[in-house]
């Protein structure tokens, strides 16, 4: 552990500070609160509003798990790890269901959360109306007066160009039927999982200095229309190569010996326990 | 296999770094951090003034262990100054107490007290200096001690002389040519306790300025004057030198004569005047003077001179100028802010692509599917 600093990184005041905006988030769900937000010593726009997060409400008996992309190994995930246990003397694990703080980047994880659980997502732009309205003056207003004509336009207008709604990830959804929220570059089959999830998700934006948060058991839905319906991504007649699982985001890769495509969990923990569990249900 | 390139990160990274710190080493000499803060004072004044936090060692470190990097030096130094506490804040500073190194005014050819070139490489022609190739220490104290000679006293007798002259823009409010403006001692925002929010206060404006990155307010603040903006600007007075730090006793409220001196900073200041036209009664117009003002840690010039003009444009904002601007300023500026996020553009971004994809081939199959249709309906 690195004595050179406090206990998970920040001065107590710092920590203080962010935990005081968090409570106002989870308060308040779905509405962007400022924070003051420091310079942290991972990359601003490398999940340093995540981090913040993370640091300021870890405590000595916490199990970390962090993720980017679906990976615990990934370079930044173990990057963050490494930060948080030098500074905290924290373990971390792999194992979704040990974890009772899971920072993650891009990816809600496929084992369903529970209430004893914190999910915390990187988030790059918090602002749902930013590629519409680039003001954050005006932006502000707009969330003020629930005008969101712009996010239901924009929506509209994909499907007028090209015939259905053309979002990737980050697709926006209305949160507890107030405000339209950026759920984080998350890929919209994890959407759903933000409904009514029994785990509480915070969100943080570090270069931008906003938390948000999504409180255990709020309404979160994917903005859509009636006769247009929102959609996740389709793995139609596409499995796991390594567990089999076809109820799962997956990752595409190439097979350079055939030259097909081919297909693996994107969850890398997951995968492994399902391949654990065939394993030992196979020696029984 | 996939999971080749995800598994292993741990591993990987170690060894990236260990090959980071062979390539600082590689020629088997080490940097001093004595040579950095001796050597590279420009180097460190731009850190310095970019991290907003003044330590010259601290920022020699920084500069050592970035291989020079600004960009990385400065990323250093914000990191370290998030975890110091605020233990003090100084007493109000009037920026008259400078101890002048150099002063100079574009705007009139002598000045009360008279321009003072101080170091400057304004009028040095540049030409690499090859003789520095080989200079030696020797040399040095040779040239020094001659130099010191030919001023007619000794370097520690110059340090103790201080020099404070009067404003050059005083000498304007006298004359009514520029509005005369009170002092204004309201708390200052501060932007690294409590984010920005718009419209914002001008202590904010000027926190964010004078920690911007030097070559970001340099091209805004170029492009101000170049064409996409609406500022005409000249130099009423740029001002180099110390300025004394004074805190109150932590705990007894005292005189101001029981206040603690606790060091100096070395800034750059530089009050800009804008001339602008006001109406006056029955459409008559009226030339005036406007101010823009610009600070900076150490001896940074350009960047000074720029917030000056930056800190005139966001006064006035104008939708036709993106300069002019105060989201488009304040939030695109920051070193530390900006090269975090271009930068983060390097990480995997498969899970997102991936989405991307589904979404490029469902407009595809769609818009086959409408072809289609609308060839069955011409049949």
């Amino acid at each position: 552990m690195n004595k050179a600093y406090n206990f998970a990184f920040f001065d107590e005041g710092s920590k203080r500070e962010i935990r005081r905006a968090t409570l106002k988030a989870i308060a308040i769900p779905g509405y962007q609160v400022p924070f003051a937000s420091r310079e942290m010593p991972i990359g601003r726009g490398w999940g340093t509003g995540g981090l913040q997060l993370t640091l300021s409400l870890i405590g000595k008996n916490d199990v970390l798990k962090v993720i980017d992309q679906g990976s615990d190994e990934s370079v930044n995930a173990v990057s963050i790890k490494k930060l948080v246990s030098d500074t905290t003397g924290v373990v971390a694990t792999e194992h979704t269901c040990d974890a009772t703080l899971i920072q993650s980047r891009h990816r809600i994880p496929e084992v369903p959360l529970t209430k004893e659980q914190i999910l915390v997502l990187q988030v790059p732009i918090p602002e749902p109306l930013r590629f519409f309205e680039p003001s954050e003056h005006e932006t502000k207003k707009l969330h003020a007066e629930k005008e969101y004509s712009g996010a239901w336009l924009m929506l509209f207008e994909q499907i007028m160009n090209y015939g259905t709604m053309t979002t990737d990830a980050d697709h926006p959804v209305m949160v507890q039927d107030r405000y339209v929220m950026a759920p984080s570059p998350i890929p919209r089959f994890d959407n759903t999982k933000m409904d009514h999830c029994k785990a509480l998700i915070l969100l943080g934006a570090g270069r931008e200095k906003k938390v948000y948060a999504v409180p255990p058991y709020t309404k979160v839905v994917s903005l859509a229309f009636d006769d247009y319906p929102f959609k996740g991504e389709s793995f139609e007649n596409k499995h796991c190569r390594l567990c089999g699982a076809d109820d799962v985001f997956l990752d595409e890769l190439i097979d350079e010996e055939i030259g097909e495509s081919y297909y693996l969990c994107n969850d890398t923990s997951y995968c492994l326990e399902m391949i654990n569990e065939k394993k030992l249900a196979g020696v029984k | 296999m996939g999971y080749v390139a995800v598994k292993g990160g741990t591993i990987a990274i170690e060894e990236s770094i260990n090959r980071l710190t062979s390539e600082r080493l590689q020629k088997g000499l080490v940097l001093d951090i004595k040579n950095i803060e001796a050597g590279l004072r420009g180097l460190i004044d731009q850190v310095m003034s970019e991290s907003s936090l003044y330590h010259e060692t601290l920022a020699a470190l920084a500069i050592k262990q970035a291989e020079g990097n600004p960009e990385e030096a400065v990323f250093l130094l914000r990191a370290y100054r998030s975890t110091l506490p605020r233990k003090h804040y100084s007493k109000v500073i009037e920026s008259e107490e400078i101890k002048v190194e150099r002063r100079i005014s574009a705007s009139f050819k002598d000045i009360p007290g008279g321009q003072l070139l101080g170091a400057t490489t304004d009028y040095t022609h540049r030409l690499l200096n090859f003789s520095l190739m080989n200079e030696s220490e020797k040399e040095a104290q040779e040239w020094l001690s001659k130099f010191n000679e030919e001023i007619g006293h000794n370097s520690e007798k110059s340090e103790i002389i201080s020099l404070t002259f009067p404003k050059v823009l005083d000498y304007l409010r006298e004359e009514g040519l520029i509005a005369p403006c009170g002092n204004n001692d309201v708390e200052p925002h501060d932007v690294t306790r409590k984010s920005l929010e718009f419209p914002s206060s001008r202590s904010e404006r000027l926190q964010i300025l004078t920690r911007g990155q030097t070559g970001a307010v340099t091209s805004l603040a170029y492009a101000s004057i170049r064409g996409y903006g609406a500022v005409h600007p000249t130099v009423g007075e740029l001002r180099v030198g110390q300025l004394p730090i004074h805190i109150s006793h932590p705990f007894e409220l005292g005189e101001e004569e029981d206040d603690y001196y606790i060091g100096e900073v070395k800034v750059t200041e530089v009050e800009m005047l804008i001339p602008v036209a006001v109406e006056r009664e029955y459409g008559e117009k009226d030339l005036d003077f406007e101010v823009g003002y610009g600070l900076c840690f150490g001896q940074n010039e350009t960047k000074a001179i720029s917030m000056s003009i930056l800190d005139y444009s966001l006064e006035h904002p104008n939708h036709a100028f993106p300069s002019h601007n105060e989201e488009f300023v304040l939030y695109h500026i920051d070193s530390v802010e900006s090269t975090g996020f271009i930068s983060h553009l390097k990480m995997p971004h498969y899970v997102t692509f991936q989405s991307k994809l589904d979404s490029v081939r469902k407009t595809k199959t769609t818009s086959k599917k409408d072809e289609v249709s609308m060839v069955e309906q011409s049949l």
